[in-house]
């Protein structure tokens, strides 16, 4: 598929999302999710048609795309991992763990590996505070980590 | 008799295993044909004994735990349906003396009932507070809440019944309950429990005030860290909605009321009531200056409440049992139940609903028995990452919004964070400044650049650079913050950066010239 065409099928799906969304009241931050749930980031040429759409401005949808942590300008990885890094983790060892995750992986936060793997991200608490440390992964809540569950997150993302 | 066997559904117990343990028991009912039937309760709050399995017997509930998948098997050689004993045997739970301590009336059905089971809630109390809201004046609803002295769990302890009164006496052709279910706090996980484990109390709660404020929208705003919460919340609100607890004529009032899930995005400061009232609306979620207050201008821009997930949960049993019953726990202004989660290092953690008054010390040394690795507790955070830090030499502080107040602490969503001697405090204090940063809308300068100057200072402290003039600096840059910022998160920073230095000067001071020069 060209580029443009590809271009087009982008424009196409997104302008369905919004005409589905926009009766919302406060419709932007439900059609951003959703965008990013069908295309796995918020492509940057969804932008002027969600802004058109809406009536606001490209920058004001520029704005609240970068403004929150959740929305991507690019894909993850095949899996996403996020470490809690928050105080409650951190009395349970959470600082050594993250370490150990990032070496595991070969990979700092924040990056993705170079086989597209996993994307490791930070997490500031996934309100499991009792059952520390914490991450998630693709969406999936794992408690109390410790070496052997590393090695089975590091097993699940490389399968 | 289907024999009803309960295994958790609670995104803590799933971080323990529940889901594998839900298969095997599944699993074991079939290969053994027995007559019994799987509920995905929510949690009892008791994590250390998660996943916690509990089984209906004619003697009453019969609890197991923790289990993992490999035990099931011989869980049910041991005789599981009928409460047989087993080495992971607990008794009956509600004899298990971290929940017989408990005054449970905002988690009263929390770990029991089915969540989704709108049958079930009802036979256990459920809706009896909106059913007697109904037959009462707008007026009356108000001053019943007034009257309980509820406050504002989420942290700020303002007073509910006052809240819902001013948008009462507003004027507007449209008018809005707001659920700030933004629970981003790290030892908090109250909200999540309650929306994971029985969410129709909410639904019950922000109905309750739509009627007493005419409001006929609610909104929950729930952040994208809680999947399994949302996931919940959205089927709980389909059920109401069929059922006509919700909708144009709730419970066949002429009253009309009805709610959305929304989901956050990963911004910590959303759980700044206005900065999640501009996310609503499709903003960046930058802080408001108040005045107007959201009351009388709120969600776009008419009268709203916006109330903690606790503090609405908790307006069904005051509702169905009156002010007084709700009044007559507590101490001090600090009326009512709060459930306190204690979290961290701790050995016994978990959700603990108690009257206000319980000394921090009773909290952390006896119900939540000390620190997990066995080493003395250094520190306990209260109040999540904006809380202080209060050394042993606190612990006979009080668990109520003023005493905190007074030993330049908070209380906030009530969460603790145990640490052992192990915790470097100037670690915790430079972290508190770094996640403000990280966090911080960017709309005052105090927060936005204090934050990331404190970061700096603070390691030029950590690596003995003018030592005593950057502490002195630490300070003068945290009375600017608790003053300058617009919000709690570069106001209240300041708590646990001052609290670590003040109350653990030694992880402050410099490394004797001699080890550095090694």
């Amino acid at each position: 598929m060209s580029m443009q065409a590809a271009s087009t099928q982008i424009a196409s799906r997104a302008a369905a999302i919004i005409d589905e969304m926009k009766a919302l009241e406060g419709p932007l931050l439900p059609i951003l999710h959703e965008i990013q749930e069908e295309f796995g980031h918020v492509p940057a040429e969804t932008l002027p048609i969600i802004a058109k759409a809406l009536n606001i401005s490209n920058a004001e949808v520029h704005g609240v795309v970068t403004f929150y942590h959740d929305y991507r300008n690019h894909p993850a990885g095949r899996h996403v991992l996020k470490v809690c890094r928050a105080e409650a983790c951190q009395s349970m060892g959470g600082d050594a763990i993250a370490a150990q995750i990032s070496q595991a992986l070969g990979i700092g936060f924040h990056e993705t590996a170079k086989d597209n793997s996993v994307t490791l991200e930070p997490v500031y608490c996934l309100g499991l505070c009792a059952c520390a440390p914490a991450a998630m992964l693709d969406g999936e809540v794992i408690g109390r980590l410790d070496a052997d569950k590393i090695e089975e997150i590091v097993q699940e993302v490389r399968s | 008799m289907t024999v009803t066997i309960y295994i958790p559904r609670d995104s803590g117990a799933l971080a323990l295993g529940a889901e594998k343990v839900a298969k095997a028991v599944a699993q074991e009912i079939e290969t053994r044909g027995l007559d019994a039937k799987i509920v995905r309760n929510g949690s009892r709050g008791l994590y250390w004994l998660e996943p916690m399995v509990e089984v209906a017997t004619e003697a009453g509930r019969v609890a197991y735990g923790p289990i993992s998948a490999k035990d099931v098997a011989s869980l049910f050689d041991a005789g599981l349906a009928s409460g047989g004993e087993h080495k992971l045997s607990l008794g009956d739970p509600e004899k298990i003396p971290f929940l017989a301590k408990q005054t449970r009336l905002t988690f009263a059905r929390c770990g029991i009932t089915d969540p989704l089971s709108l049958e079930d809630y009802r036979n256990h109390g459920g809706l009896k507070g909106l059913e007697n809201a109904i037959a009462m004046t707008p007026a009356d609803v108000v001053k019943q809440v007034t009257d309980s002295g509820l406050r504002g769990r989420g942290g700020a302890g303002f007073p509910t019944g006052i809240k819902w009164k001013t948008v009462l006496d507003t004027t507007a052709d449209r008018k809005y309950i707001v659920c700030n279910a933004d629970e981003g706090d790290s030892a908090t996980f109250a909200d999540r429990m309650i929306m994971e484990g029985d969410p129709f109390v909410l639904i019950e709660g922000m109905t309750i005030a739509g009627i007493a404020t005419g409001a006929t929208k609610g909104f929950v705003y729930i952040r994208s860290e809680y999947p399994h919460a949302v996931a919940t919340m959205q089927k709980a609100v389909e059920v109401a909605r069929k059922a006509g607890v919700l909708g144009v004529n709730v419970m066949g009032s002429p009253n009309a009321f009805d709610m959305e899930i929304r989901v956050g995005a990963g911004a910590y400061v959303c759980g700044e009531e206005t900065s999640l009232l501009n996310s609503l609306e499709g903003k960046r979620g930058i802080v408001r200056a108040k005045p107007p207050l959201p009351a009388i201008q709120g969600l776009f821009g008419k009268p709203t409440v916006i109330n903690n997930v606790i503090s609405l949960a908790s307006v069904p049993i005051v509702m169905d049992r009156g002010a007084q019953h709700y009044k007559d726990f507590g101490m001090g202004r600090s009326r009512g139940t709060i459930p306190i989660q204690i979290a961290g290092n701790a050995k016994h953690g978990g959700l603990f609903e108690a009257a206000f008054g319980l000394t921090l010390g009773e909290i952390v040394d006896e119900i939540g028995g000390g620190t997990v690795t066995g080493r003395p507790v250094k520190a306990v955070q209260v109040g999540g990452p904006l809380g202080a830090y209060f050394p042993r030499s606190l612990f006979d502080t009080p668990f109520d919004y003023e005493a905190f107040a007074a030993k330049d602490g908070l209380i906030g969503h009530a969460g603790i964070t145990v640490f052992d001697d192990s915790a470097d405090m100037l670690k915790q204090a430079r972290f508190a400044m770094e996640f403000c940063a990280i966090e911080s809308c960017g709309k005052c300068t105090p927060c936005r650049i204090g934050s990331t100057r404190g970061v700096e200072t603070i390691d030029k402290i950590a690596h003995n650079i003018e030592p005593e003039k950057n502490l002195a600096l630490v300070t003068d840059l945290c009375n600017t913050m608790k003053f300058g910022s617009l919000c709690a998160l570069g106001g209240f920073t300041p708590y646990p950066v001052m609290s670590a230095i003040n109350h653990f000067p030694e992880d402050f001071r410099p490394t004797p010239v001699a080890q550095a020069a090694e």
